[in-house]
This record gives C-alpha cells, structure tokens and sequence, in this order.
C-alpha cells in the first residue's frame, strides 16, 4: 500500500497530550487512503504513540533536533522532505493552517512536488476537491508530480480509527538543515490566551458577532456557553479590539464549517463569507431584512440581537434544567 | 542558492513588493467552464497586496525617508491588463513599477508563477541590488498563500510570513517581525535580504491622494517577456505547473431558508429550530 506522510508538529506540546482533532482528521484520511507514516518534530510519549497505534501507525519517525525550535518553520520542511525521501511517501498531510501551507510550499520546492491546499475531499486516486473563489466554486485538482503535498481543511472527516490497531514503533532521525533554512531566529515566544471554550476550527457549533454588537460580546458568549460553542467575529469586530484577532471567521481569519453557525448582527460581507458559508447549517440574526447573510441563512430572523439572544439562552437552559 | 547580495550596510534600501491583479470579489467571480480559468474583465490591484505597499513604503520612510535614494519597485506577473495594477501601486507611491507578461505564463501554478517570479527578482537583482521582497498574505483569487514560501526556497532567501509587524534595525541589517501563531507570538529576527509576507493586520493601507496621481504618470513601467529573462517558456504555464485542474464547478446554491421578523418569540423559534434540526 502507498506510503502517506503525515507532519505532527509537537514542539510546543506538552507530553501526554492528546492529539489534536485535526490530527486525528489527518490520521484518518491517511489511514483510509494509505499506509500512515508519521514525521514527528518534538517529543514522544507513550500516550501518543497509543493513539497513533490506534489509526493505524507502526512508523514513527522523531527528531527532536533544537534547530526545529530555534528557526521559523524551514528547518521543519527540511526534516519532512528527508522523511519523503527515506519513506518514500507518494503524499504528505499537512494542517491547512498558515504553518501548514508554508511548510507545503517549502516543501513542494525541495521535491519539486506540487501542493494543493484547502483541501476538503480526497479519493483514493489522490484526486482532491477544493473550494475556490471564496466558495463559489467547487474545484477537483490533482498533483501532477510523484509526491503530492496537501493541506488539507478540518472537519471534513469523522474520525474513526484504523481496522486493526498496530504498534507504532519510534525511530529518532537527525538530518542535516540547509543554511538557508536557519536565517529567520525565533527571539520570543508569547503564549497567547486561551478561552476555554472549544477551538475554532474544530468546534461542532460557532456563535459569531459582528458590528451589531457594538462592543458588548456578552449575549454571544451566553448564548455560546449554552450551546457549548466556540466563538466567532466578524472583521468589523475585532479591527474595533472587542475580541482578539485570533477569533476573527473568513478570508483573512480562521475558515471554519462547523454543524451550525449562528451569525450574529453580521451583514455577510463576500470576505466573512468566504469564512463560514460552507457549515452545514447557518442561523443569521441581523435587524436590517436586507442584509446579504440572509441569502445563505437556513433560518434567518429579523430583531435585535439584544433582545433575540438571551430570550434564546433563558429557553435552552430552561430545556435543560 | 545564488545570493542577490551579499549583506552591506548601504545607503539605499531597494524593496520590491509583489501585487497581483486579480478578479474584483464586489462582482461575481466566474471560471471558464472548458480551461477553468478565471475571468479576469473586472479585475483590481489585490487588497491584500495593499498592505505589503504600505509596508514597504512605511520602512522607506522611515530609512531615510522622501529625499533618500530609497526604492519600492512594484512587480507583478500576468496579462497585458495586470499593468493597471502596477499604475495604482504608482499612484500609491511606489517608485517604479515592472510587468512580466508573456502568454507562455497563462495556466501557471503556484509553483510555476513563483519560479517566474524568482528568475525575475533575480534579473532585476542584477540591476539593483535587492534588500527586501515584500508580499501580501494570500492572493484573493489563488488564496494558497503558497507563491512568498516558495519564493524564498527558490533564492535561499530567509523567509519570514504572515507577520503583523514589522521593522528595521537602525543600521539597517537587521528585520524584526511578529507573526501571530494560532497558541503563540513569535517574535523572529533575520538578517537582509528576506521575502516577507504581510497580513492585514499589519497597518493601515494609505490611499492615493492627487499629488500622486499626477507623480504617477512620470513613473517608469518597465515591461518585460520571458524571452528578456532568458527563461524557457516549458518552466511556467501549465507545462511548467506541478498541479492541474480537473474540473469546476459553481457550489450548488443553498436551498432557500426560513426567514422569520421578531414579533417577541424569535428567540424561543430559534431554540425550536435547533431542537427540531438535533442541534441542541
Ligand atoms: C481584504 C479584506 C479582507 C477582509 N477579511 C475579512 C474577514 O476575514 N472576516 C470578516 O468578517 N470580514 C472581512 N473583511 C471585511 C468585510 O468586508 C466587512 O467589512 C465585515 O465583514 C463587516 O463586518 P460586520 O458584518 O460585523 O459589520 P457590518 O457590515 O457593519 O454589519 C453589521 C450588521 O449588524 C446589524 N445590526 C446592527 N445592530 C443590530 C442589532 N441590534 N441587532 C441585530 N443586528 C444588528 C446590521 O444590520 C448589519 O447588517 C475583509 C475586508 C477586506 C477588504
Ligand atoms: N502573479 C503574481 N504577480 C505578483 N505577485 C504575486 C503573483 N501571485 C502571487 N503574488 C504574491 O504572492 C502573494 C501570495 O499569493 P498566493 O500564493 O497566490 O496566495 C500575493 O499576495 C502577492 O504578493
């Protein structure tokens, strides 16, 4: 069967921490289309390697080489294309995350290997579908060298484990870096705050506010504790500092399809668009009839945030209680 | 790899900052049904490419400023109509402006627009010296974010991404830069040259006002072929791309919705529409 690259990434991970579900997206595809590899920067720990074993893994290959830690993202494509050469991997996996299309593209020249990113489906010819042109299009495209490189989008799989688990057993490798991989320093490291609420990209449900809110996230955050959800914004949102950056939804944000979407006081610019429109179902609450998230919304209402969002919150806990 | 220089404190700073003219996303954005291409008719100078013009026009002012011998050279690869791009960047303030145009480069890939791209950089190196390639974070047609990473691979060039601040030690040797991680901050250092991209986050693009507008028409446009840069036509295209498409197809329209306007119960008709969907 066709060896599958796939980069797990944990050098700022703590031992014993369990994959990421992207990851276990990641191993699920591999493990279905192929025989799963895995190229791993930073520890390993039984657990992991536990959890690896369950989708399938017998092959892990570690380095732990400093070098993956000091210098910005070269050295680790460095790393991956050795690992393609010594497996002879006919794919790589890679998060569709901007770590994971630099890496991609890094690597695309050290192989001469062409990279598709954004990938939401794959068969087993290696053919990928993607969405372009903000989601108006739905695109197949394939890799036309020997090795193809693909970042591929979450939540487009289930994950389920392999058939027959297998032990995954650990080689430590070294490989030798390019200078001109190690020229960007990494000076500083600041973690950045942490939610609590589920990660965005993986959420099964999403609450986003926008403009609308007009600075008070409160009756989005309630709603969101409710459901159990992760937090979203529109542009307008975080370019005002009523949330961070990090939880801005479209073009130049996070791209999440989650279950349901519940867009909040958002008019559905093209670029928020672009973000959320491919989630399973949308809920728009915006007072103004006209707005453009409407056209996408499967059940759309036209009121006040302020006065939809708690009578929402106050009905669903009732139903629990 | 080649280098374009070898690092000298100097005088001038040369920044070329790559823009791309790309389909206007205000109108509806089409492929064409049998070559997949996209219709370029209503196109724009990219809006995230404003923002690695800004950067680059930032860091010249602030190295020398106005009366230095300071360049921002805007480039941009495509058809003959991606030169009203270069014209806007003029207008910006760009210093000059370079169009590689050929229609062997029609089809081409990440891959293979990043190695015309680099050959160009290379070309253009040889006449000044180049210090710093700016670029924005994502084509917002092509959206791979792929072309500034493989750039840098191409040249050896140290590359630093998706950054959102940006600047450049007094002696002018050193880059310093921010690039927000999904879990962490990293502050990163490198030496010049470099290949940077740009997020939007990064400043606030300017706009042109009419002392440019005038100031851009004496601007020099310098169009070039493949044939100028001596580079085979197989290398770019769809022959020199790695990846092809098979086919496109418009996203399926979403079924038409339930739209309600709150008379006071909307709240609790949301909580019946989760529930009856299994959503709650
Ligand atoms: C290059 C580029 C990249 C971009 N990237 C992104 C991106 O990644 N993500 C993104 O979101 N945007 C992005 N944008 C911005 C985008 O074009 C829009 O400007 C932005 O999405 C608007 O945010 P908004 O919908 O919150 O604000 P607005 O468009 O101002 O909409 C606010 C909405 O709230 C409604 N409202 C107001 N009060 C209430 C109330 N009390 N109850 C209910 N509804 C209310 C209004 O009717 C309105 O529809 C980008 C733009 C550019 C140029
Ligand atoms: N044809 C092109 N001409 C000039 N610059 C380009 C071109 N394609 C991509 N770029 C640059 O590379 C960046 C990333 O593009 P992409 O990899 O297509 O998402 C853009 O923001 C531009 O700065």
């Amino acid at each position: 069967m066709a060896t599958i690259l796939l980069f797990l990434d944990r050098t700022g991970t703590a031992a014993g921490s369990p994959l990421s579900k992207v990851s276990e997206e990641l191993l699920t595809l591999a493990h279905t289309a192929g025989e799963p590899v895995v190229a791993l920067a930073g520890p390993s720990d039984d657990s992991l390697l536990e959890q690896l074993g369950r989708h399938g893994v017998s092959r892990v290959l570690v380095s732990e080489q400093p070098e993956l830690n000091d210098y910005l993202l070269a050295p680790k494509a460095d790393f991956l294309a050795h690992m393609v050469i010594s497996t002879g991997a006919c794919a790589v996996l890679l998060e569709n995350s901007a770590d994971g299309k630099d890496l991609a593209g890094r690597l695309g020249i050290a192989l001469s290997a062409g990279v598709i990113t954004d990938v939401v489906g794959l068969d087993s010819e290696l053919v990928a579908e993607k969405s372009v042109l903000a989601g108006e299009y739905n695109v197949r495209a394939r890799v036309t060298t020997a090795t193809a490189i693909l970042t591929v989008k979450a939540n487009i799989v289930d994950v389920v484990a392999a058939e027959t688990p297998v032990t995954a057993a650990v080689e430590t490798v070294e490989v030798p870096f390019d200078a001109a991989s190690q020229q960007v320093r990494i000076v500083q490291r600041s973690p950045r705050a942490v939610s609590g609420r589920p990660a965005l990209e993986d959420a099964r449900v999403v609450v986003a506010g926008g403009r609308g809110l007009d600075g008070d996230f409160g009756p989005v955050e309630q709603l969101a504790d409710a459901l159990g959800a992760a937090v979203g914004a529109s542009r307008a949102a975080t370019d005002a500092g009523w949330i961070d950056h990090a939880f801005q939804v479209g073009q130049t944000g996070k791209t999440v399809s989650p279950q349901l979407y519940i867009s909040v006081g958002i008019s559905g610019a093209i670029q928020q668009k672009a973000g959320m429109q491919t989630s399973k179902v949308i809920v728009a609450i915006n007072n103004d009839e006209d707005s453009p998230v409407f056209e996408i919304a499967d059940f759309g209402i036209v009121g006040d945030l302020f006065e939809v969002l708690p009578q929402a919150t106050a009905e669903i806990l009732r139903r629990r209680a | 790899m080649q280098r374009l220089k070898g690092h000298v404190a100097q005088s001038a700073l040369n920044i070329i900052v790559l823009i791309k003219h790309v389909p206007d996303a205000q109108f509806d954005r089409r492929l064409a049904e049998d070559s997949h291409r996209m219709d370029r008719s209503e196109s724009i100078l990219s809006e995230l490419d404003e923002y690695a013009l800004e950067a680059a026009l930032a860091l010249s002012e602030q190295h020398g400023g106005k009366n230095s011998e300071n360049t921002v050279t805007a480039v941009t690869v495509g058809p003959p109509a991606a030169v009203a791009a270069v014209k806007k960047a003029l207008q910006i303030g760009a210093t000059a402006g370079v169009h590689l145009s050929d229609e062997a480069l029609a089809g081409s890939d990440a891959a293979a627009t990043s190695a015309a791209i680099a050959v160009l950089i290379q070309h253009l190196g040889t006449q000044t010296p180049v210090d710093l390639v700016l670029t924005g974070m994502a084509s917002t047609d092509g959206e791979t974010s792929l072309v500034p990473a493989q750039l840098a691979a191409r040249l050896g060039l140290a590359q630093l991404t998706q950054v959102s601040a940006l600047s450049l030690s007094e002696d002018g040797a050193t880059l310093m830069a921010r690039r927000d991680g999904d879990t962490e901050t990293l502050e990163l250092q490198a030496s010049l040259p470099a290949v940077v991209s740009v997020t939007d986050q990064i400043n606030e693009p300017r706009y042109p006002n009419f002392k440019g507008i005038l100031a851009a028409k004496k601007k020099k446009v310098t169009t070039l072929t493949l044939a100028d840069l001596g580079l085979d036509p197989a290398l770019v295209g769809a022959s020199g791309s790695w990846t092809e498409v098979l086919d496109a197809a418009p996203r399926p329209a979403r079924a038409a919705g339930t739209i309600v306007s709150d008379t006071g119960d909307a709240g609790i008709q949301l909580v019946d529409f989760l529930a009856a969907q299994k959503l709650l």
